[in-house]
Formats: C-alpha cells, structure tokens, sequence
C-alpha cells in the first residue's frame, strides 16, 4: 500500500471534477468574415434599405472628404477620417434605437452625424472648441472620447443602470483594433459578461493604431475571438458591408435587449487615409495596399449590388450627390463662421459651485481681458 | 428635556451608518467595489448594506479598479450616484485613467451638460501595519486635479456627516478615509441627524494663541496630542482640521495664522511635492506680516512608503511637530 493510498482513506471526497462553465462553442466567432453583398443572401435585402445606406454612405465620404479638407483651411485643428469606414459607421447608428446610446471615440464623428447630431456640434472638439458640442444626455451620444477604450466600461455602466432601472436602452461602444489592447477594453467586457449588461462593443479593425499594424498589436485568432475569454459571443463581420454589419449589429442590440448579455463585433475594414491629417502614412505603408481596399470600398460593394439589381440610375446617382454636396457645403459654410468664445467661460463647469479659489482666478483674468481692452480697443 | 442615547461608535461604523442612511433615503445611491457585499468590505465598512438593499444596491464587483469607476462614471451618467470604494490606497492607482480623465473633467468637457455625482472611497495612510501597498497618502496626486473634491474626516461625528455630504454632493468626491482611525472612539449618537456642513469648511478642534498646526486627516489626533504635550513647554496651539483639501478654506486657516502669528503644516504624505508646501505657500500670500516665522512643514519623509516595521519612524509624531513648534523663533518675536 502507497503513503497516498493509506491516506485516502481517511481524507474527504475530492472536490467535483472540474467542468468548463460555458461551452465555448456558441461563442465563437465565424471563420469568415460575414458577408450580404455579393452574396445571394443581398437579393433578398430590402429595396428601401439598400438606397438608403447608399444614400448615407455617399454623404458619409462627402463629410470626410470635407472635414479633411477643413483641416487645410484652418476650420479644423485635426480629423482622424473615417475614409473607408463610413459602412461601419453608418451600420452603427441605424442599429440604434432613439432611447439607445451611441459611445463613440474620435474617430466616431460620422456615426454620431448619422445618428441626428449636427455636424458643427459633432466638430467642435476637433476644431479646438469646447471638447463636447451637445448635450450627450438629450441625443444619447456620449463625448468623443480621446483616451483609448476608456469609454467602454461607461457604456457598460449606462448599460447596466438602465437595465436596473428598467428601461429598454442598450448601449453601443465603439473602439478601434489599438484599443482592444487597453486594459479598459478587457474590464469592460469582462463587466460587462458578468453582468450581462445591454451593451454591444464594435471593434472596427482598421488595420493600423497610427503607424502599427495588427499584427504587432495582437496574437489573438482574431479580435472576435477575444469575446470567448469573457463569456460573450464574438461576431466576425466584413466592416465594408453596410448591409452585413447593420444585421449583424442589429442582432446583437436585439440579444442584450433581451436580456442575452453583451456581443463583441469585430468589423473588418480599413483605414483608407492617414491616421489623421498629421500623420503621413507613407512612412508604414505601401500605396499598393490601400489600392487593393479601393476594389472593397464601402460604397463599391454597394453600388455593384444596386446596379445588379438595376436600381442605381443616372438620376439617383445625381440626386444622392447633390444631397452630399448641400450637406458638404452647409458644413464648409458654418464652419468658416468664427466661433464665439467667452475666455470667462474657462471658470465655469469645473465644479457645480466654483470655489473661491476659482472665484479670484476669474477676477485676474477678467481684469486682464479689461487690461486688453483697454491697450488695444475693445471688440478687436 | 429629553435624553437621547448617546454610545461610543467607531469611525467604521459611523461611515458604514452614513452609507446606509444614503441609501434608505435616495434609491439612486449604489455601493460597489471589491468584497463589499458578503464580506462587508475588508474594513467592513460596508456591513450589512448588501443583506439591507440587496446585491444590485450594494454589489461585489470583478476585481478591477478601472472597471469599478469606469461603470461607475456609465451609472452616474445614467442618473444614480455611485459610491465607490477603492480597497486600499496603492489599489486605487489603476482607477487614475478614469478619475482623472473622466471623472474630474466631465463636468467641464461637457459644459454642465453630465454631472457625475459619484464618491470615491479610499481608506489610506498608515500606522495599521500594512505590509507594502497598503498605507499610501495620496491626496496630493488627487489635489493637484482640477474637478475633484478632497475630503478626509478626522473624527467619528466629521466621519458620518463629510460622507454624507460627498454622497450629496453633485460633484465627485475622493473620499479618503484614515485607516488608523477606523477604531477611534466616540460618543455620537447616529439617531440625532448631525449638522452635515457644506463641503470645504475647515474647523478649530483646538483653540490656542501661541501658533497654529494645520493638519487633517489621520494627523489630526496626533496634532491634539502635540497641543496637549505643549502645554508643559508654555506653548498654547490651536489645532485646525482642515477636513477638505478641495476646496481649500483660506478664510478659516488665515484668520487662524493671523491670530496665532506661527503655522506648522502636519501631514502624513511627503513633504516634496506634498499639501504642505501649497498650504505654507497660501498661508505666507494671505499672512505674510502677521508671520513671526516661516511657515513650516512636518511631512512623512520623502520615501517610498517604508517597511511597517520601520514606520513610527516616518509617520510624524508628537516630538517631531514639537520640534517643529520649537523652531518657530520664539526669541525673535517674543
């Protein structure tokens, strides 16, 4: 008899076998990227639907060629484009409901456009205005977030609130594929999971984070398989097909409405300009592989789809580009009207009541500004 | 006249109270953080609120710091007013993202459009013993951002009323709260609703004439102490507890320093870079011909936290701040 056997049989029933506690199998991610377009499944897509993300998309590139353009001028302090991306973009603000919520990163302003918002607002942080242009509460968009996926685990936490609440609101965080390797990227959706919050996270792979490509930023299958960790679905989808990426989206607003817990999308597309116009991206990469993406192109891929189906006319077209050139130009319009800001206005919202500290602050500046006036003319 | 029944409660306690009255009388209040549902936190500050309002009310969270406040700012924005507790000092470090760049700012990059009521509680300092980790003074990190309160109760009724305040408060709040006073003692009577004072208000625990300490937090009961001690010496020392680092109480600690004509700044936290040397500098701006002596600082050392073994070493005691007081050029001035 071992020593192991004769203490066997004094010692208590070993612990259960361990068991997996989810089967990982449902929440694994397709081996392709899911794709409409192209497919016979896009014969079957809603007439309506079709002309109307073609109409967004044509508008959604008009707004990015235009806010670049106004980097140039001046009207812009920076914009990361969304060149490329807009079918994501686009798909992400038609999955939304009015009472759902949009959490967008700078590179969001399309999305958070094609939700409602005005476009000034949506720029005001980039033209070097005030950092939020609206009122995230009354267009359910939070701010442009700048520090990577640290928005994230304020969607969940929205999410969560509202379902403890009651109320029917799910909410939507967008993130690139450099922000998948933050650490506010695993501990939202490791919250999220655990707390099967309402709350949809699109990743939109675009290849680069600046300079770095993805696979200096990850060894993960894909970013989709990233959800498994956590206990959540990971969705792979083509990020160029508007039509792939709203069902896919769709489906997973509708799973956390209810009450199916977070989804992890993974949206494949690319970044067609620099990271944004103070970045030169000849520096990484080649023209060769931005030119393979032209034939992939958001709007490409649907067009191909509406001429197939013979619903892209000569008029349709011009109507569509009118549209985005009204747009182009109200935008070019207002932005090159100087905004009014109040220097005074540097004291107010840093608490709910300033301190007194603050308080002698703005005497000192005030009595500056009067000093100005005074040397040089008021209302220079 | 009536009686009321007045019995010795800890600081502990007195906090777990304020959570508890928060919460009976405002649904939106929530409590997460790590261990503190089952367990009652590791402090057990918590107690109880979890078997009272149920774990959505009071909920253990995943074990991450960034996570916690980052929900947190998420729930704040969606109408509640989360308390969060961060478990130790040194474990609060990786919430800084969060609190620094959302927390402290939202308000303002959203011009008043998203207020995030929300308290951070963070037991800190040392003198309990903690091994490495565990006995950080970091309010100088969370004073030198614009947006957040600082506050730190020194004493049991101060305890009860300064967290109910911060839960009130529609700004953020770092609550921190002095580990080695957990246990104090008082007599206080949580059924007689104490006068919660706004946010900012520093207090004289001490009234004296010869100088005064200028303090807060875990320092306070020491600075008591060195008044007591100084008697003997000749030396009468007013003793202000400062309560809240943000807002600053200029009013109160000038009018204290134009009094007395002497300031010794009392802190647990290092002296380079620390509160103490923004409170001398304040005090000498608004004092200056009233000083017989420069201000002066008694601050823990400037060190990593050490070995608690080795602490009562760095931690400021009584015949360090009456070394201190005695270098306050008493012939000159007098």
């Amino acid at each position: 008899m071992t020593v192991m056997e004769q203490r066997g049989a004094h010692q208590p029933a070993p612990p259960p076998a361990w068991q997996p506690r989810t089967d990982p199998a449902p929440l694994l991610p397709d081996a392709e990227p899911y794709r409409v377009l192209g497919t016979r499944a896009a014969g079957a897509v809603d007439k309506e639907l079709l002309l109307r993300l073609h109409s967004e998309l044509v508008r959604g590139r008009r707004y990015n060629t235009q806010a670049t353009a106004l980097t140039k001028q001046g009207r812009l302090a920076v914009y990361p484009s969304s060149t490329g991306q807009e079918a994501s973009q686009i798909a992400a603000a038609f999955a939304l409901r009015e009472q759902d919520w949009l959490f967008p990163s700078y590179r969001d302003t399309l999305a958070a456009v094609v939700r409602g918002l005005d476009p000034v607002a949506a720029l005001t942080l980039l033209r070097g205005d005030w950092h939020t242009g609206y009122d995230p509460r009354e267009h359910r968009t939070a701010p442009l977030c700048t520090p990577l996926a640290t928005q994230l685990p304020h969607a969940v936490g929205l999410a969560h609130a509202a379902r403890l609440k009651g109320d029917d609101v799910v909410a939507l965080a967008l993130v690139g594929d450099g922000g998948t390797s933050e650490g506010d990227f695993h501990e939202a959706l490791n919250f999220a999971a655990v707390w099967q919050a309402p709350v949809v996270f699109l990743v939109q792979n675009n290849g680069f984070a600046i300079s770095v490509p993805l696979a200096k930023q990850t060894a993960a299958p894909s970013l989709a398989h990233k959800a498994v960790g956590y206990g959540m679905p990971g969705r792979l989808v083509d990020g160029n097909d508007a039509v792939a990426v709203l069902e896919v989206l769709s489906d997973a607003v509708r799973t956390a409405r209810a009450g199916g817990g977070p989804t992890l999308v993974e949206a494949v597309t690319y970044r067609v300009e620099a990271h944004t116009n103070a970045d030169d991206a000849t520096r990484y990469r080649r023209d060769a592989e931005v030119d393979a993406w032209r034939d992939h192109d958001p709007i490409v891929l649907l067009e191909r789809e509406l001429t197939e189906r013979g619903l892209l006319d000569e008029d349709r077209r011009n109507a569509v580009r009118a549209s985005a050139e009204t747009m182009a130009a109200d935008l070019r319009d207002r932005m090159n009207e100087e905004p009014a800001l109040d220097p005074m206005d540097l004291f107010t919202h840093v608490y709910a009541e300033q301190t007194t500290q603050l308080r002698e602050q703005a005497a000192r500046l005030r009595a500056e500004l009067a000093a100005e006036d005074e040397a040089y003319g008021a209302g220079r | 006249m009536t009686t009321v029944a007045v019995k010795p409660a800890t600081m502990g306690q007195a906090l777990g109270r304020a959570l508890r009255d928060a919460m009976a009388d405002d649904p939106t209040v929530h409590v997460l953080g790590e261990d503190v549902g089952t367990l009652g936190g590791v402090f057990r500050v918590t107690d109880g609120l979890a078997a009272e309002f149920g774990d959505t009310r009071c909920t253990d969270t995943p074990l991450a710091e960034a996570g916690i406040l980052g929900t947190a700012v998420g729930m704040a924005m969606y109408g509640l007013r989360p308390v969060v507790e961060m478990q130790f000092d040194a474990f609060a470090y990786p919430a800084f993202e969060q609190l620094i760049s959302h927390v402290a700012r939202m308000r303002n990059r959203t011009r008043g459009g998203l207020a995030l009521p929300l308290t951070v509680r963070v037991p800190y300092g040392g003198g309990i013993g903690g091994v490495e980790h565990h006995s950080d003074s970091s309010e100088a990190y969370y004073m030198a951002t614009p947006g957040l309160h600082v506050v730190m109760p020194a004493t049991v009724a101060d305890a009860y009323g300064l967290l109910r305040a911060a839960i009130a408060s529609d700004d953020p709040v770092v609550f921190l709260e002095p580990k080695r006073l957990y246990w104090s003692r008082a007599d206080w009577n949580p059924d007689v609703p104490a006068t919660v004072e706004p946010i900012g208000r520093a207090v004289v625990r001490r009234a004296g004439r010869s100088a005064t300490l200028l303090t807060y937090g875990p320092s306070v009961p020491v600075c008591l102490e060195a008044a007591e001690a100084a008697q003997a010496e000749g030396w009468d020392l007013e003793v202000v507890d400062l309560r809240s680092l943000v807002p600053f109480d200029d009013e109160t600690v000038a009018a204290s320093v134009r009094r007395t004509g002497r300031a010794v700044v009392v802190h647990e936290s290092g002296g380079f870079g620390g509160p103490g040397g923004e409170i001398a500098a304040r005090v000498t701006e608004r004092c200056f011909h009233h000083l017989e002596a420069p201000v002066l600082r008694v601050a823990g050392f400037d060190i990593p936290y050490p070995p608690p073994m080795l602490e009562r070493h760095h931690l400021p005691g009584v015949d360090r701040i009456l070394d201190a007081v005695a270098r306050l050029q008493w012939e000159a001035g007098s």
